[in-house]
Formats: C-alpha cells, sequence, structure tokens
C-alpha cells in the first residue's frame, strides 16, 4: 500500500483500518467463514430463575438476588424484580446489563405515558406486547438481550401474567417460570396450583418452588425477593432467606440404591 | 476483493477453550397443522401445545389466526415468527380493505401470503403454514406452504412436526385424480363435514401418540356459508 508508506510513521495505524477488513461489506454475513461479530454471542452476568404465579387478588412474582459472573456468584443483591408503572412488574433472568436496558426503555414509555395525562395508562397487556417488539426486533438484527422476561400485572380486574424469551417467544400462562424453573417450579406449579389462592398459598407455593431451586440449581442462592401486584398497587419484599434443610434423606446418599453407580 | 475472505485478525479477545455454539435466531416450537377443503366447508385444524426443545411451555395455545372472514390460517414452527407474520397479514388486510372497500378472497390472501414469505427469502419466518377458507364459489380452498412461500392449492394438507405421520393417512382417505388428469377432477373431499371433522380427530389422537410435540388438545376451525365455528378436543398429554 503505496500510499500507507508515504505517511511516514503512521504506517502501522493505517494499515489496521483496511487490512484484512473488507470495506463496505456487511457487518456480519452467513457464510461458513467467522466473521467478527460485535453483537452479543454471549451473556456475562447472569440472573437466574424467575417464578410467577397468578392468585386470587393479583399476581406473585419471586426470584433470586445473584448475579453470576460464570460459574462465580459475583453479586449477591441484584434486584431482578422492578415495577413497572402502577400495575405491571417485571421479573428477568438472563444477562443483568440488558435487563437494566430493558428497564430504561420502559421507564421512558411509562414517562411518555404519564405526560400524555390523558387518564389513560398503559396495562400490563400493552406493556407485553411492547417487549415482545423489543426483543423480537433485536433478535431480527441478531443482537439479542439476553433475557428471559416475565410480566405480570392487573388492571380493571383482569389479570395478566406472561412471559418473553430472548427470541420473541411469547406466551401467557396462570403461571411461569424461566431458565432452570421451567423445568424444576412449573412441573410444582402444574401439579399444586389452583385457581383463585389466597396470598399465603401463593407465598407457600412460591416459596416451596425457591427451595427447590437453590437446592438444585447451582446459580441460585438463599436470599430471595418476592414482588406483589394488585388492583392495590405493587410490594417488592426486602430480601428474604428461606430455612433449608440439608439432613433430607437424597442428600445424605444421593446415590444409594443407584445401580451401577459409585 | 480478497480481503473480504482473509481471516479476521481484529479479535483481541482471549481464546477460548471450548468452541461456544452459535447462538441461533430460530426456536422450534413444534405442532402440527392440517386442512380439508370439502365441497362448502373448510375444516382447519391444529393442535395448542407449544414447546421448546423438550419442554412443555403451554398447553392451550393457539395456532389458528383467522384473517379474513373466508380465511384461516394455522401454522407451526417459530411462534415468535408466526405471531410476526400474522400481525403482518392482518395489517396487509386492513389496508387492502381500506383501499378496496371490501374484504381479500382465500386465494387472494393465499398469494400474499406467499409474497409475504417469500419477501423474507434470506432470513425466512421459520412458520409452516396451512391456509384454509371458502373461495368465490363457496367452494372449500386449502393452500400449503413451505417456510419461503412455495405453495400450492390442493383438497388437504397437513405441516408441522406430526405432518409425516398424518400426511399419509390422509392421503389414504381424501386422495383424489391427480390434477394433471383430464377432465379436471376436483380436489375437493365428498366428505360431509361432520365426517371430515371426524378423521380429523383421529389423525391427530394418531399423531399424539407418537410426535411429542403434538398433543394436550386439538382445536378444529370450521368455515361454511354459516360462518366460522370451532371445536376443542382434547388429547394426550404426555
Amino acid at each position: 500500500m503505496a500510499w500507507a508508506k508515504e505517511n511516514g510513521g503512521n504506517n502501522k495505524a493505517a494499515e489496521l483500518n483496511y487490512v484484512d477488513r473488507s470495506l463496505d461489506g456487511p457487518s456480519h454475513n452467513f457464510s461458513l467463514m467467522p466473521t467478527p461479530s460485535k453483537h452479543t454471542q454471549y451473556p456475562y452476568v447472569t440472573g437466574s430463575s424467575v417464578l410467577g404465579i397468578k392468585y386470587k387478588d393479583g399476581i406473585l412474582l419471586a426470584s433470586d438476588t445473584a448475579g453470576c459472573y460464570g460459574s462465580t456468584v459475583r453479586y449477591k443483591s441484584v434486584e431482578r424484580l422492578k415495577r413497572i408503572g402502577d400495575n405491571t412488574i417485571l421479573g428477568a433472568s438472563g444477562e443483568i446489563s440488558d435487563f437494566q436496558a430493558i428497564t430504561n426503555l420502559l421507564d421512558e414509555l411509562i414517562t411518555e405515558d404519564w405526560m400524555w395525562d390523558d387518564g389513560n395508562k398503559l396495562g400490563p397487556f400493552e406493556i407485553h406486547n411492547y417487549l415482545n417488539r423489543v426483543m423480537y426486533n433485536r433478535r431480527n438484527k441478531f443482537d439479542p438481550l439476553w433475557n428471559s422476561l416475565v410480566l405480570g400485572g392487573i388492571k380493571k380486574g383482569k389479570k395478566y401474567l406472561g412471559m418473553v424469551s430472548m427470541i420473541g417467544v411469547h406466551f401467557q400462562d396462570n403461571h411461569v417460570a424461566t431458565g432452570f424453573g421451567n423445568h424444576l417450579a412449573r412441573p410444582i406449579f402444574r401439579d399444586e396450583w389452583k385457581e383463585d389462592m389466597t396470598l399465603e398459598e401463593g407465598v407457600k407455593l412460591l416459596e416451596k418452588c425457591l427451595l427447590v431451586l437453590f437446592y438444585r440449581d447451582r446459580s441460585a442462592i438463599n436470599k430471595f425477593q418476592m414482588a406483589n401486584v394488585t388492583e392495590g398497587g405493587i410490594t417488592i419484599t426486602e430480601p428474604f432467606a428461606l430455612k433449608v434443610n440439608w439432613e433430607l434423606e437424597a442428600f445424605r446418599n444421593p446415590t444409594k440404591g443407584a445401580e451401577g453407580s459409585w | 476483493m480478497s480481503m473480504v475472505f482473509a481471516p479476521c485478525l481484529t479479535e483481541t479477545t482471549a481464546p477460548t477453550t471450548h468452541a461456544q455454539p452459535a447462538w441461533s435466531p430460530y426456536d422450534n416450537n413444534g405442532g402440527t397443522c392440517v386442512a380439508i377443503a370439502g365441497e362448502d366447508y373448510c375444516v382447519i385444524a391444529a393442535d395448542t401445545r407449544m414447546s421448546t426443545g423438550f419442554s412443555i411451555l403451554i398447553r392451550n395455545y393457539s395456532k389458528i389466526h383467522q384473517i379474513t372472514e373466508k380465511s384461516v390460517l394455522a401454522s407451526s414452527g417459530f411462534q415468535a415468527d408466526i405471531r410476526a407474520l400474522q400481525k403482518n397479514l392482518d395489517a396487509r388486510h386492513q389496508i387492502y380493505q381500506h383501499q378496496h372497500n371490501k374484504q381479500m378472497s382465500c386465494p387472494a390472501m393465499a398469494q400474499l401470503l406467499s409474497n409475504t414469505l417469500y419477501y423474507k427469502r434470506f432470513f425466512p419466518y421459520y412458520a409452516f403454514n396451512v391456509l384454509g377458507g371458502l373461495d368465490n364459489e363457496g367452494r372449500g380452498c386449502v393452500y400449503s406452504y413451505d417456510a419461503v412461500g412455495s405453495y400450492e392449492r390442493s383438497g388437504y394438507s397437513s405441516q408441522g412436526t406430526g405432518m409425516q405421520l398424518i400426511m399419509p393417512v390422509l392421503d389414504n382417505q381424501l386422495k383424489s385424480a391427480s390434477p394433471l388428469v383430464l377432465p379436471l377432477q376436483k380436489s375437493t373431499t365428498p366428505l360431509s363435514e361432520f365426517e371430515a371433522v371426524d378423521l380429523v380427530k383421529d389423525t391427530f389422537a394418531s399423531a399424539a401418540e407418537r410426535d411429542i410435540y403434538t398433543g394436550d388438545a386439538v382445536e378444529i376451525v370450521i368455515i361454511n356459508r354459516e360462518g366460522v365455528r370451532r371445536e376443542l378436543m382434547d388429547l394426550k398429554r404426555d
């Protein structure tokens, strides 16, 4: 590159700009040759499961407060449940920084909604749709927000509980769970959830599942939060711990009776 | 031009110890769709299970979407893409109605769906569609699609994870003469509406036995000159 040499001492810098990179090619291509990508490929600081159930008066969400950096429990006081407006709560598992970006977006949305001052407020169904579109469109750009979101709310007596994944898959149900919760807690919900549970019953069910997750999910810690949304408002509890029993028979001798194990 | 293919040297991260699985923008949320066209009716059915990997996400998710008065779309595949596709078609239909002061006919919607799918030929909607409805003469019509919009009108069709279990059964029960044989035979089935619905129920019950992604319940939509009717039948939940 003759022109670069003329530049004197700036050879290296000038070369680096153009060597091994196409000038006006796509930022990513789908050929077999891997190319550098500035998009999210894997998460860094992650939150584990979020659980959600509908009960008689509204919705309950629960999660632990761990932020893991790979296999290290780096942060132990991460709030993964956030209130959105007056009638919706959002919980997220996955990349914590992406969750913070989402809460910023939602704050802007809620603020703009408030500024309209038209007697109308965005409800959980509307926010669900907004989040769906956000997650799906990021996935379309191959730069996903690496979260599984649980959204719950109640407006004018109509209860809502739903989930959006990082690629935009979404649905609503009486009980939802992300990550490990989907495998460990959901079966318990399917067995024990019933219509119109009281707050006590709902909390008990969630605590049972949180405990199971703490026993079996490596990235869970014994520090949880619960969020409750009813027509009366939103409460997010202070972090609490559950009573753990490591003397359970299953933990004493886990391989006893398992043929061929050692 | 060789720089386009040169190995990248601009990454400065430390080499990973094992290959990370590349993130995929797609997921298969499973499910099966079937449609059967009759003389003056059309039956469209789909199971209501939504799965991911080996987990069931929800047992009562509807894969059927009525776009116009006379067209019903059943889609299986990647749910987020399916939902986006449905919304896209809805919006386009609204515009059509503003511009033409009437609803789109089923054959017109069939073409629109094909074009919409092909529009994303290089980043497809992972949706396997069956469009059913009544054509302009009131006869049942079924259109079957692949993910990028190739389509064909036929007397019956199935798509999705249980397609290969169901299609041979439908062939056995409903197959009519080839469209190449002259004089042209009707491809709609001579079966009555009740018999067609019964056949659909049987095929889904069979598919649910062997296809892990099909089950929970089957939602059956029947369009005839009276309007649109819906039935729900339980399937095995395992």
